[in-house]
Formats: C-alpha cells, structure tokens, sequence
C-alpha cells in the first residue's frame, strides 16, 4: 500500500489544521459558501479533501434532502395511531417495512435514476434496478419483484430511440439477470420530458419478522467489513476537481460519470447476503449507492451508539491510481458494507468464499461517537457522523403560485378551439376510441413488457398490463401483495395539490381494483428546480396535496426519494409525482384479473361510480393537443367506498374481473378489458347519460374518477347489488359480456370488432421501436 | 475482398463484469498465469474493392459514432487486413 | 405453513413426496430458476436435491434438472463456464455411463449441456436481438424420451418461453440427423421466437435421457402462476421421468 499513497499529498486532519488557507474546490463541488462556512464551523478548522470530499455529496440534495425535508416532515406528522399499527419500519431507513401477519413482512420503495438514464439509458436504467434492489436487500429482505414507471419524450422524437431502447433494454438486462420478476410499470410519452426522461424503478421484497436488519453500527469492537465488487472510479465524474487533493496535475482527472452495472455480482450478493442474513452473521448492513463509502459509514456510524474508525487503504480497489476522496465518494455498484462481530467473523469469511465474493476488513466500531477514517494510519477524516449524515443543511426555499397558474386553470378544453367539433355521431366516436386506444400513452405496451422476465419465481399472480401486480410471498396459505404504481403529470401541472392526490387515488384504486387491500405508499417526487419558486410551489404543493390524502385514505408512507432538477434551462418537467401503493392479499388466488375470458360469457358488466364533465388534462385533450383546466375532482370518500366495494366482492367470489378508469375513462377501459383475453361485450350508455346528465362522448372520454368496471356472474348479481346500494355507493348496468360476438358494441353508437381494436392498439410501439 | 478491422474496448476505468467472471474461470482450469481479462470487440467491415484513404476515414468515423459508444468504450484499433 | 425464507437450494417441504425419486436440481452463481425447477419436482410428487456446483457428489440422485438462469453472467458465452463446474464432470458421466441418468436442460441448462457436448448444436442472440418473454405453443415431436413420454407426438402444448440468446443452430448435417433419428423434442409453433433452425425449440441425445430445451416448462406447473394465468402443460415433463424411473416407458 505504500507505493499506493505515494503517489499522493494526504490531506491529513494535522495538515488542514495546520494549513488553514489552503483553497478548497468546494464551490466545484456544489457547496454554498454558508455550507462550506457551516462545516468550517463544525470541525473547528478547514475540512480536509476527504472531509470535503465526504459532506459535499452527503450535502447534495440527492443525500440530504435539504430543499425539501421540512416539506417531507408531513408525511410523519399525518399519521393516525391506525396507520402506524402494522409499520414495522417507517421513512428514514434504506427502505420502509409493514407487518403483513403471519410473521411476515413486506419491504418495498420507489427510487429515480432520471439523469443517469438519459446520459447512458442502458446503464442508467440498469444500475437503478440495482439500486433499488439493495436498498431491499439491506433490510433484510428477499428481493421477490420489480416495477419500473417511465416517461419519456414525444414518442416520434429521433432521440426517443435512443432513450427508449437503452432504458427497455438495461431493466430488462439487469433485472431479467437477478430472477426478479418484472410484474408492472407505466410507460408515458411527452415532450415535457425530452432530455429529462423519468426512469423510476421500485423492487420488493419479503421477509420474517426475525430477519429484519438495520443500517446502524453498535457494539464496541465489531468489525467493519466491505464486500461485493471492488471500488473503481464510478460515478465520480463530476468531483474529478478533487484531484486537486494530490496538490499536483500529474495523475488522471478523467473519471467516469457513468456506473456500469454487473447484474451477476448483484445476483450472488442477494444470496450471499441472505445467507448471512439466516446464520444471524451481521448485526448491521448499508448498501453503497450515492455518495458511496461516505454515505455507508457515516449512516451506519451515525444510527448506532457508539463511533466508527475506518483505514481506507484496506478498499479493494478496481483502480489503483483514486484518491481517499474518489474512493469515499465512488459509486460502484454491487457492494455492501456490513457490520460483524469478531465471533462471527470466521462464518462470514466462509459465506463470502462459498459465494465467491471479494470482502475487506476496513474497521471497527467504537465509542467515542466519531467517524475517523485513516489513510496509512494517518488520520483524513475526523467528523461527527450525524453531521455529516443527519444534520445536514435545511432550506425552506421561496416558493409562490405561478403567475401563469391562473391563467392556466381558466383555459378549459371545452372553451377552448381544440374543444370544438367533438364526435358526436356513431362513426366519430368509433373513430376516436380507436385513435384513444392508438395513442402513445394508452397504447399496448408489450413491446417493452415482453423484455422483461415475468414469470421467474413462479409467484406471480398478476402483471402488467393488469392494474396491480400481484406475487404470492407464501407458498402454503397464499399470502401475497399487490403493487401499482400511477401519476399523471398533466394533472399536476394544473393543479400540483390534487395532482398529487389523483396519483394517490389510482394507485390505491388500482390495488383494490386488483382485490388487495392498500397498506402502504411509497412515492418517487420527480420536479423541476427547487430554486424556482414556481416549480417549488409544485413541490411543496404536492407534498401537502399527498400526505393529506394519505392520512384520509388511511395509508402511511413508508419511504421514497424525491428528484429534482429535471429541467432543461428553465423549462421543468410537469410535476410527477409516482406514488405506489402496495396492497395486501390474504390469498392471492382470490385476485381479479383486468378482463374476461371466454367463460364469463353472459356475466353482467357494471360501472360503479358516476361520471361528470371532466376531459380538461385528458388523454382525449391530449390527443387534440390541449392542456389547461382543473383535472379531475378528487373524492378520497369515493375512493375508499369504491375500493371496499372492490375488496369484499373479490373476497366474496361476486365478481370475476375488475379493471380501474383512468386515463382515457370508459372507452379505454373498456376497449382493455375486451383486449385482455380477447373477449367482447355489448353495453348501453343510455343509463348513465341519463343518470348523469352527459352525452355519449363524455360518457365514453371523460376522466372522473373513483369509477371501476367490473363483471358480475349472473348468479352474484343480487348480492352485488344489494351491497352496493347498502353501502352507498352508484351503480349502472352496461350490458353483458359476449364471447361469440368477437366485438365491443356500444348500443346505438357503434361496433367495434376486437380485431380492429387489436390492430389500433397494439400497432403503436412495433410502429415505432421495431 | 479487403476488410477493416475494428477494435473496440470498454475504458480502462469502466467496469467489464464480462472480463471479471471469465478472469475468474481461469484458475479453475488451471490457468494461473493471467491477472487480468478484459473483453472486447470486433468488427470486421468488408470493402468491395480497394481500400482507399477516404473509406478508411469513413470506417474510423463509423467506429466512433455508430460501432462504439464513446461514454463507455473507445476504438482501440482500426486496421487494413487483405486477404 | 412455511415459517422460513428459502435459500437458494433449501427446498424442505412438509408435504409427503409420492414417489421414492429424488431428483437434483443444479444450481450455479447466477442460476435463476432452481427455486421454480424444485417447485416442479415436488408438484410431480419427487424429492427435490439441491446440487451445489461446486461439488462432487451427485447424493445418489435418480434424475438432474439443470435450470434456467444467468449462470456466470452469461458472460463469455452462455453457458461456457458453468460446463466446467465440478458438478458438471459428474452429471457427464452419469448421463454417459450405462445406467444412463436422466438430464433436462431448461433454457441456460440447455445451453450448458451444449457446452458440454452432451447435446449437439448450440444458442446464439435471438434474431430479433431482444430479450423474450411470452406464452409459446410447442408441439411434442418425440414422445419417447425420459422427459416427454407423457405426452403424445403431435400434440401442442403451451409453456413460457423466456430468453436472451435462444436461437438453436447446428449445421446442416447435424440438423439432417437429428430429425432423421427423430431427436427433435419439441418444435415452435406459429412464430418462431428467436430465429431456431427449422424451428427447434428442444432436442435428446441419442438415447432419449438426456433432453434440452429454450422453453420452461417448471413455470407451466400450477394454475393460476403460468402461461395465461393458468396454463399446466409443462408438468408432464416431471411426470414423465418418474414414469420413466419405475420403468414404465411407452
């Protein structure tokens, strides 16, 4: 190792102490003066390179959250004692864990790898599966399936190709290689996100109450100990100034900004950990992601008792010539650092050479509640842990309703030009449904899903392009969970409150639809530029908008990550917030697929809810090129009646399939569900138009929500009824599913045969991407 | 007919989990005398006809652009071979 | 109820197995679907053994399944470094020697048992250069090997098909020969998925114990999980080699 530190000038804690005015890169590296000023404060002297090096990524608003932590301290405050009777883990560990009985519990969270993917989309979007994955691993956990949502740019935009395949292909390649099975997602295309494309992945993953492990590190003495791939120069791209810490120019700046994924030393660190994990071998593990080393060691130091000593000359390393700053801020992927005790050391070692993977001792924990990192044993790092990891900088950043948001909420589609000449005879709105179900976003999305392994696991019980994905977690009583996630960016833009809500209320909505009952949210904030204070607005809007539904609809969040700064110059992203909302089934059996098969031929078709006016931020006045208006109006009232209704007669054996309205209201739904096995119907509009005061085009198009289609067996149709009427809520009898007529007829508007909507639908994609 | 070879290599400092898993097989079937593998990849592009300055210009451009992805790898090498 | 998360190869079950056979199941870094490939052995009503690749004793097992995964990455080629774990020297020989032991490659198995010259031919990137992963309609074109002496020739069967580089090729004479000794298993039906030559989706060796296919039937072996959310038709290959075990071949 002596060759190794030769080659650099240390920065020792003495020298920073001693050389007080020595210039330091921290502007370079995204520090603020007050923050760097703040630090000088902290230690008492000038941070060394390392000690730069170290809180200028933890102080990133990627680490620490600082624009919007004290927005995000409402989804802990609007929690009822209810919502927190099954939350084993709440919001601040790697991932938030919720009792599902039994013994069992269920992990999941929702993260974003938006920029990396639009740099290198293929690895992007792979080492974010990655990520994710180990955030569930840490925890503990089986990691048992995969959800992506993504949007990208105007689907005929020449660099969609090149986003669109790269992303398809890394999730597929990375999570197709871990057996994770991939059961769902949502794929939209917008020139809203041209050059700020959104790639969020979500993995779950399941556990016994026993198994649960945390990021802390306690007990004097244990050992510290990195294993998984070794450190190279990943994802440092950006603090190549830190080559300014040798003080000299000879060594190569250039690093990489691009992580490269290696999905088979994810794959055998899954099991290696859960070895582990059994054999009782670790009291404390933290998965490398951002911020890397920094981030493991200072978390892990920072949530134990005591303090942590690290000689960092002891990282394996991919490239000899990194710097202690490079090394304590790399992004590799596939590590994981771990705390053990020295009786378990031996058992670890032995885990580690069955499974082949590369471990280093770096170090033990101790009680004098520091972090010190030595290089050589001279000291580099001297920090209070929670400063670095906790007590970050907070900012409440200005933020103010946008000028233009008025203005924006006056122009309705129905005022507007694009609002003129809409379908009205047979012919027209037959025409519109096929160019509804055509479009970008409600398109068949097989193209991608087909790359994604859904079955690996034999567990899956639904997945895309059903409204939940479903995977049973035991095999014996059939317990299982089910997953959506939705968000709709257009109707945050309009209004970034309900928007939230909106997504909120199609995830939930989803999950019921699909028979579970909604347990927990997990919720990815992708936005603009916090400095903006109209985009700021949207945030914090947003965040108000989503925690006050989750605490009437009753579901607590468990975790997540917000984004930002996905803009191009000062043009953001529409406000997107992913919520995913993981449900609970006490057998997965018992869930409802999204359409009927050729045996329900003759079962009722029913519309619960009811339908007003509502098409400004539609997919039909998207279609015409419009936005402007207020979405949808939210009802979490609705929501939960809605749901419930859902939930019981799935339980109850009432009814076969279900499938949610959203997007593209009844049209699409319906178009869908005939779609799903191939299967016709004919309904009537006439009840519901006149139930509803509306015509037949917006009974078809229009976005109200708290809606749901379900089948019923001929022989439920009494108890279905009579529930629904005991509980409330709005029904209307569409018609009957009708296996031989091979056609979706709407009576007294028009025919459309499944081939036909087969064609329009899944035309899109292959059009497109091949 | 001429060919054009192309040579194209991950960056040293990118990761190659193709490298690392085959540089691990090694040993096992007693191979010891390697450290390190890395793998790359080839491209032969064929020319009808001679080989002349400017197509040679072409196919490093084409390497550059099309055969390679200058974020993650880099053209080693781009030669004549007759046959 | 099980009160414990499986590891990879820990396949205890409370439930009773049928038959005396135990049954391998390989598993290499990288292996994806031991879990499912067990899951099928026991809904046959067998024993599932979990062989661990680096080892070297077979623990007296009556049949191996290799099964699908990323063995190694796939790095190199598919494959081509898992055919050199020690297990593999084992199953080998077992597959070789007289008493002839029963092997089904699934997907990366097949391509392993390629590697090891136990089948010929070999995969390559599927024509269309994606990943797959759909339904697939087989038809059954040898009934009488120890892995499809359940079904009958001809009839179509639909299990998942899932792949990277599934695209069978062999030359010509090779291709003559395995159709000529009727060593094509099973084909494609309708659209060929990734390319084959002529449409092979499976094939056996010579004597009919060792079988190779892309397709997976371990994830056709329970209502409800499967093709269409419903779809059994690949458990006929578990209960084949039992069927084959005790003797009773067609």
């Amino acid at each position: 190792m002596s060759e190794q530190t030769q080659a650099f000038n240390i920065d020792t804690v003495d020298n920073a102490a001693s050389t007080p005015d020595v210039e330091l890169p921290w502007a370079e590296l995204g520090l603020k003066d007050n923050e760097f000023a703040e630090i000088v404060k902290i230690l008492g002297r000038r941070p060394t390179a390392a000690e730069l090096a170290m809180y200028s990524v933890m102080w990133s608003e990627h680490c620490s959250y600082k624009s919007t932590k004290t927005h995000l301290r409402q989804f802990g405050q609007k929690v009822t004692e209810e919502m927190k009777k099954d939350l084993m883990v709440g919001m601040g560990e790697n991932a938030g864990v919720t009792n599902l009985g039994d013994g069992w519990a269920v992990t999941f969270k929702i993260e974003s790898h938006n920029s990396p993917s639009y740099v290198e989309p293929y690895q992007g979007a792979a080492t974010g599966i990655g990520g994710i994955v180990r955030d569930i691993i840490s925890m503990g956990a089986r990691p048992i399936a995969v959800m992506d949502p993504l949007r990208f740019g105007a689907i005929d935009h020449e660099d969609s190709q090149r986003v669109v395949h790269g992303v398809v292909s890394g999730i597929g390649g990375y999570g197709n290689s871990l057996g994770l099975p991939n059961i769902g997602g949502e794929t939209v295309f917008d020139p809203i996100y041209q050059g700020n494309p959104l790639v969020n992945a979500l993995a779950v993953g399941a556990l016994r109450h026993e198994d649960l492990r945390l990021a802390n590190a306690s007990g004097v003495g244990n050992k510290v100990v990195l294993f998984g791939a070794r450190t190279g120069g990943d994802g440092i791209g950006g603090a190549s100034v830190l080559a300014s810490e040798s003080f000299d120019d000879t060594k190569p700046s250039k690093r990489p900004a691009v992580q490269v994924g290696d999905p088979f030393a994810e794959k055998v660190l899954i099991e290696c950990c859960l070895e582990l994990f059994k054999a009782s071998l670790v009291e404390g593990i933290q998965d490398l992601g951002a911020a890397g080393i920094s981030c493991a060691t200072s978390e892990l130091a920072a949530n134990g008792d005591g303090g942590m000593n690290v000689e960092l000359t002891n990282v394996l390393l991919r490239d000899s010539t990194l710097t202690p700053g490079e090394i304590l801020m790399s992004e590799s992927q596939e590590r994981m650092m771990a705390v053990v005790s020295p009786d378990n050391v031996e058992a670890f070692e032995a885990v580690m050479a069955k499974w082949n993977v590369e471990y280093s001792w770096l170090g033990e924990v101790t009680d004098d509640n520091r972090l010190t990192i030595t290089w050589n044993g001279e000291v580099i790092v001297d920090v209070d842990p929670s400063t670095v990891a906790v007590d970050g900088p907070e900012y409440d950043r200005p933020y103010a309703r946008p000028d233009w948001q008025d203005a924006l909420q006056a122009d309705t589609f129905r005022a507007s030009e694009a609002g003129k000449n809409l379908p009205e005879s047979g012919d027209q709105l037959k025409a519109a449904v096929l160019e509804l179900i055509a479009s970008p976003n409600m398109c068949d999305k097989s193209w991608i899903t087909r790359q994604y392994d859904r079955y690996v696991g034999g567990n899956t019980a639904l997945a895309a392009p059903d409204d939940a994905g479903v995977v049973r977690i035991d095999e014996e009583t059939g317990l299982g969970v089910a997953i959506a996630t939705d968000a709709n960016g257009r109707y945050a833009y309009l209004d970034p409150y309900a928007g939230a809500q909106l997504a909120l209320a199609e995830s939930y909505r989803n999950v019921a639809t699909s028979g579970a009952i909604p347990a927990a949210v997990s919720d990815c904030l992708n936005y603009g530029s916090p400095e903006d204070p109209d985009v700021m607005w949207q945030l914090a809007e947003g965040i108000r908008g989503l925690s006050d539904a989750c605490m009437e609809l009753g579901v607590p969040v468990t975790g997540g990550n917000v984004s930002l700064y996905n803009q191009t110059g000062d043009k953001a992203i529409h406000p997107t917030p992913v919520v995913a909302t993981l449900g609970k089934l006490d057998d997965v059996a018992r869930r409802t697929p999204s359409g009927w098969r050729e045996e329900a031929d003759g079962q009722a078709i029913y519309l619960i809810g009811t339908t007003a006016d509502e098409l400004d931020g539609s997919e039909f006045a998207n279609l015409r090129g419009h936005l402007g208006g207020l979405p949808p109006k939210v009802d979490l009232g609705a929501e939960k009646a809605l749901g419930a209704i859902l939930i019981n007669a799935s339980r109850d054996g009432m009814i076969d399939s279900a499938h949610d309205l959203s997007e593209g209201g009844l049209a699409a739904a319906l178009s869908e569900m005939v779609l799903r096995y191939g299967v016709g119907a004919r309904v009537a509009l006439d009840e519901i138009k006149a139930r509803d005061g509306i015509d037949s085009f917006t009974a078809l198009f229009s976005e109200s929500q708290a809606r749901a289609i379900v089948a019923v067996p001929r022989s439920e149709e009494v108890r279905f009824n009579d529930m629904t009427s005991a509980r409330g809520v709005t029904v209307a009898r569409l018609g009957v599913v009708d296996a031989q007529s091979g056609a979706l007829e709407v009576q007294g508007e028009f025919t459309v045969s499944v081939d036909e909507l087969r064609e329009a639908h899944e035309g899109t994609m292959v059009k497109y991407f091949g | 007919m001429p060919r054009i070879v192309v040579d194209v290599m991950l960056k040293p400092e990118i990761l190659d989990p193709q490298g690392k898993a085959i540089a691990g097989a090694l040993p096992r079937l007693g191979f010891n005398s390697f450290e390190a593998v890395r793998q790359g990849k080839r491209f032969e592009l064929t020319v009808d006809g001679e080989v002349t300055e400017q197509i040679l210009a072409q196919a490093r451009e084409a390497a550059e652009t099309l055969l390679s992805n200058p974020v993650i790898e880099d053209v080693v090498n781009v030669e004549v071979v007759a046959d | 109820m099980s009160t414990e998360l499986p590891l990879i190869g820990d396949y205890s079950t409370p439930t009773a197995e049928l038959s005396g056979a135990r049954i391998g199941v390989v598993t290499f870094p990288g292996t994806l679907d031991d879990r499912d490939a067990a899951r099928a052995v026991r809904a046959a009503g067998a024993q599932a053994v979990s062989l661990w690749h680096a080892d070297t004793d077979l623990q007296d097992v009556d049949a191996v399944v290799i099964p699908g995964g990323f063995s190694y990455g796939d790095y190199l080629r598919a494959g081509a470094i898992s055919r050199f774990a020690p297990m593999m020297d084992k199953i080998i020989d077992a597959a070789n020697s007289d008493a002839k032991l029963p092997v089904l490659g699934i997907c990366n198995g097949f391509q392993i048992l390629t590697e090891s010259h136990l089948l010929p031919g070999s995969m390559i990137k599927n024509d269309h250069l994606k990943f797959i992963c759909r339904d697939q309609v087989l038809r059954v074109e040898n009934d009488q090997t120890a892995w499809t002496n359940g079904y009958t020739a001809g009839q179509e069967i639909t299990i998942v098909l899932k792949n990277q580089d599934g695209q069978y090729v062999a030359d010509e004479k090779t291709l003559d020969m395995l159709e000529a000794e009727g060593r094509v298993a099973f084909s494609y039906v309708g659209w060929n998925p990734n390319g084959s030559r002529r449409s092979i989706a499976g094939i056996s060796n010579a004597a009919g114990n060792v079988v190779g296919l892309m397709p997976h039937p371990e994830h056709a072996i329970e209502a409800g999980f499967g093709p269409d959310a419903r779809g059994t038709d690949g458990l006929t290959f578990f209960t084949s080699v039992l069927t084959h075990l005790v003797g009773g071949k067609k």
